[in-house]
């Protein structure tokens, strides 16, 4: 392949290509940048769970929410792999990462307020990004493809995880349960706007490259499809007076409000800063580990 | 240096592709692989090659058209259907 159009009509076929095959230039740039902040969000996405792991109600929770926090900060170190391989060093992703110049999902720029908030992370924000996730199996990049086999693996244990820790406090004290609904109160408009706004999939140019292959609203309609029914059958109340499935088993709830996403994305939400910087203060600490190892 | 990383599932399977790691030598590479690609019990074994290792063969020419050699070089549709049709007929036996 030596065309662009060439090249295209291949990935738009479902072909896969590999880090050594001609990349056209504006594949190998849309590539990197959503690889690059898919690596960032699991990075930036153990902080509002790491924040409980001091606080969690019991050694076996604690143990569990640690294994998490080591699984996703694996997620960034094979993700970062496949970002160096396309040509952008690390050292200018974290450089990136902490000016602001590179983004992350707009889920890990909320406070964690209660135990509530970790529940809810764990099983309905990893099944949001799962479903992402595992529409990344067939991207067109093989070797992001073949690493988000193991991440998924991973993150069903996540969930699972999370569901449990929501099982154990919706059956516990009325306080226990009051705690899950006003986190699921809280993360619910973060969680409907996750999936991005409902771009139509011949114009969004990552699907256009096949990187993603799946529409923004057709993943959020799939966790909808997939979580709503197991949200309210454990009594827990969803706050969009407006969300009902139709006839045509089509999704309808109030429009998520996209000038927040965009605002907090952006670099503006209420812990973007606080966790940056200590994102930043962590990398300073340490650099010495990466010069000693690399240049061993 | 990168390393190739090489995940085996279970006893018996092939050692499939699986990412890479940057270490300086063979005992950091194992480090990092052993925590990233089998800290879960997700491999029985790894294999770590460093990149400059693998010898890529991927250009295969066909200028003889040796299709003769495969399945695909063979179309057995239209002459099975002849020969079909022709069992019975009178054209056989004369």
């Amino acid at each position: 392949m030596r065309s662009e159009q060439e090249f295209l009509e291949y990935v738009q076929g479902g072909g896969q290509v590999e880090a050594t095959d001609w990349l056209p230039d504006e594949y190998r740039a849309k590539l990197v940048k959503f690889v690059e902040m898919h690596a960032n969000s699991e990075l930036m996405g153990v902080l509002p769970e790491r924040e409980w792991i001091l606080r969690a109600p019991t050694l076996q929770r604690k143990l569990a929410l640690t294994a998490k926090v080591q699984d996703e900060v694996g997620h960034a170190q094979l993700i970062y792999r496949v970002a160096e391989d396309l040509g952008k060093p690390r050292d200018a992703m974290f450089a990136d990462l902490l000016s602001g110049k590179a983004k992350f999902h707009n889920v890990f720029h909320y406070p964690t307020k209660t135990w509530g908030d970790v529940g809810v992370i764990a099983w309905l924000v990893d099944a949001a990004a799962i479903i992402s996730q595992k529409a990344l199996l067939k991207c067109s990049y093989a070797p992001y493809a073949r690493i988000m086999k193991k991440i998924c693996w991973e993150e069903s244990f996540h969930i699972l995880h999370g569901r449990d820790v929501i099982l154990a406090m919706v059956t516990g004290t009325p306080e226990q349960f009051e705690l899950v609904q006003e986190a699921l109160t809280r993360w619910w408009p973060p969680l409907m706007q996750f999936h991005g706004n409902p771009i139509p999939a011949d114009q969004d140019p990552m699907v256009h490259w096949r990187i993603k292959s799946q529409a923004n609203e057709d993943a959020r309609q799939q966790f909808l499809d997939g979580y709503v029914p197991q949200i309210r059958e454990l009594g827990l109340e969803i706050p969009d007076p407006k969300l009902r499935k139709n006839e045509d088993g089509v999704w309808e709830y109030t429009e998520p409000d996209w000038d927040e996403l965009k605002h907090v994305v952006t670099g503006h939400g209420p812990k973007t800063s606080e966790r940056l910087a200590l994102r930043a203060r962590f990398l300073e600490q340490e650099q010495w580990v990466r010069e000693a190892v690399l240049a061993a | 240096m990168i390393w190739e990383v090489f995940r085996r599932e279970r006893p018996g399977a092939a050692f499939e592709h699986s990412g890479s790691v940057e270490a300086p030598d063979a005992e950091f590479a194992e480090a990092w692989a052993r925590e990233q690609y089998g800290r879960r019990g997700e491999s029985v074994a790894l294999w770590l090659v460093p990149r400059d290792a693998v010898h890529t063969v991927d250009d295969w020419a066909d200028e003889f058209d040796l299709k003769y050699r495969r399945v695909d070089g063979y179309s057995i549709k239209a002459r099975l259907k002849e020969a079909r049709s022709r069992v019975g007929s009178t054209e056989r036996q004369s």
